[in-house]
């Protein structure tokens, strides 16, 4: 058993880690552990360390991992936004890995669109979400006045309870929305995993880094 | 009682003093040996004056390097906190130094300030130590900036360090010669500033280049390690990759066994012309430091002459040197790029 590379990886527990850990075990990393024992963070004999995907560019970040995978809807909502914006990470974006497709979408209740209503009458329609940036960014450049509402939990509970007329979220197959008669009014952008690296792994770990690169393109 | 501060500043006591007094003294005295006179200007300037840098000095994507303190004298001047210390020596030549005979060679250890997210080893009241020197061009201004950057590293006890050399014009002049549509190279630089590759890839899918200028734009600036890789490099950037050389061959060997070429280096701040450089050490996840020519720069007040710098970071440095010392796991790398 070996890091691959002698890298260390930050793996996202969560929807990504199923495909990913499948993904480093066709580079011929020894997973079997990672796959079960879900309680373990630090996989030291392998070069993995494991955390929830909000969590992977701040580690990649620090230098603390050398590479990382997370969503592109993380890596978004952590991005620049405006001058001296808190949220910047800085990290190589290196790969678009195609697993975990899903789409970051504006959905209301159905029926007449109630934020359209709002907007009409009210000039600012109220919009529940966990990805507070991604909604604004995405309000703002469509010229809308919007009061973003962040929420931690169930999305779908805040329209159902009238205190927002929309939410934006993340959706793989739209079941979730459906369930609780919300439908899809705008799609914001498409999301997928991607490989993060951190930028003096980038130059002192060069030979390394292209080579897991090289051998995930070509498999 | 406790009493805040500002977000991104701290108090520094007696213990940390000593140990950034040691770095600060050995960085001073190597500037010292190589000629370099110490200079202080104020923390506050003219808003206008450091202006006259123009939109060249503006970062490409990237708003950190820009003053982001400003206040009102009593005559309603605006007034802001510097955020790096190239552009004030640049006001000092032109005005204190008009007719003086270059080379000039200054060096500082000064405070600068910027809107930055408050993080390790990146406050926004920074301690900034470095040299500048004016009037001396390409190649030999380039690699003499290197060989004290060297000698301050080493003097300060950093071992594991490695230097990143680019060519700010070698991604504009490879956009150029591969007919990108103008409209799309700010795109292009944006993504590549962003180090976005995967949107680099993307924005090149959507202009029909043809394949191999796309694969050119893709990979050239992916391409990074020791000479192989300029001889590996495109005659598109043949003059970058020749600037490069250039500069490598002056510098003494243990200065270029540091040297790390790469294509893709580019620098937040928009007013580097040539050489560009960064450093990195295993002991910490972001550069220590970097710097580049800035040849246009100083005849933007008045006095044109090629120019070279760099300034590091001290806390980064003092982190870097306290992680070397306990051999963090990153020690492992050194070495072995």
């Amino acid at each position: 058993m070996s890091p691959i590379n002698g890298l260390t990886i930050a793996v996202p527990r969560g929807a990504l880690f199923k495909e990913t850990v499948d993904l480093l075990d066709g580079l011929g990393l020894d997973t079997a552990e990672l796959r079960s024992n879900d309680r373990k963070l630090l996989f030291e004999s392998i070069g993995v360390i494991t955390m929830r995907p909000s969590d992977v560019p701040t580690y990649v970040e620090s230098g603390a991992a050398d590479i990382g995978i997370t969503g592109k809807d993380v890596l978004l909502e952590q991005a620049v936004q405006g001058p001296g914006d808190p949220a910047r990470r800085e990290v190589y974006e290196l790969l678009d890995l195609g697993y975990g497709r899903c789409t970051m979408v504006l959905a209301t209740k159905s029926g007449p669109d109630p934020a359209a209503e709002a907007l009409r009458r009210l000039g600012v329609m109220r919009v529940a979400t966990k990805y507070p940036r991604i909604a604004a960014r995405h309000l703002e450049e469509t010229g809308r006045q919007a009061e973003i509402v962040e929420v931690k939990g169930s999305v779908e509970l805040a329209p159902l309870t009238g205190m927002v007329e929309a939410i934006v979220d993340l959706t793989a197959t739209g079941t979730t929305l459906r369930e609780h008669d919300l439908v899809v009014r705008e799609e914001i952008v498409e999301c997928t995993a991607r490989l993060i690296a951190n930028p003096v792994a980038h130059k002192l770990r060069a030979g390394a880094i292209d080579d897991f690169l090289g051998r995930l393109r070509a498999g | 009682m406790i009493h805040p501060i500002p977000s991104g500043t701290r108090d520094v006591l007696p213990d940390e003093t000593r140990e950034v007094r040691a770095i600060t003294d050995s960085l001073r005295s190597v500037f010292e040996r190589h000629g370099y006179g110490e200079v202080y200007t104020p923390a506050l300037e003219y808003e206008a004056v450091l202006a006259r840098a123009g939109h060249a000095a503006r970062g490409a994507g990237s708003a950190d390097a820009q003053p982001a303190y400003r206040v009102f004298d009593e005559t309603g001047a605006v007034l802001v906190l510097r955020s790096d210390m190239t552009i004030p020596i640049a006001r000092v030549v032109a005005t204190r130094y008009p007719q003086v005979e270059p080379p000039l060679r200054f060096c500082y250890l000064a405070h600068c300030y910027r809107g930055v997210r408050p993080s390790r080893g990146q406050p926004r009241e920074l301690l900034q130590a470095g040299i500048e020197l004016i009037g001396s061009p390409a190649p030999e201004g380039t690699a003499e900036a290197l060989t004290v950057l060297c000698a301050a590293l080493d003097t300060v006890g950093l071992e594991g360090y490695r230097i990143g050399l680019g060519d700010a014009s070698l991604f504009p002049s490879l956009m150029a010669s591969l007919d990108v549509p103008e409209q799309a190279r700010p795109l292009l630089l944006d993504a590549l500033v962003q180090r976005d590759f995967v949107a680099l890839g993307e924005v090149l899918a959507g202009l029909d280049l043809g394949a191999d200028a796309t694969s050119l734009l893709l990979d050239v600036p992916q391409m990074r390690g020791g000479s192989e890789v300029l001889d590996a490099s495109a005659t598109a950037v043949a003059d970058a990759a020749s600037n490069m050389r250039q500069v490598h061959a002056l510098l003494a060997p243990d200065v270029a066994a540091r040297v790390i070429f790469d294509l893709g280096l580019v620098r937040s701040l928009g007013y580097y012309t040539g050489a560009v450089f960064e450093v990195y050490d295993p002991a910490l996840g972001a550069p220590i430091g970097g710097g580049g020519r800035y040849d246009d720069l100083l005849g933007h007040y008045g006095r044109p002459l090629p120019a070279v710098g760099f300034a590091l970071g001290v806390e980064r440095l003092h982190i870097a040197l306290a992680g070397e010392e306990r051999g963090e796991p990153g020690q492992a790398h050194a070495g072995a790029p």
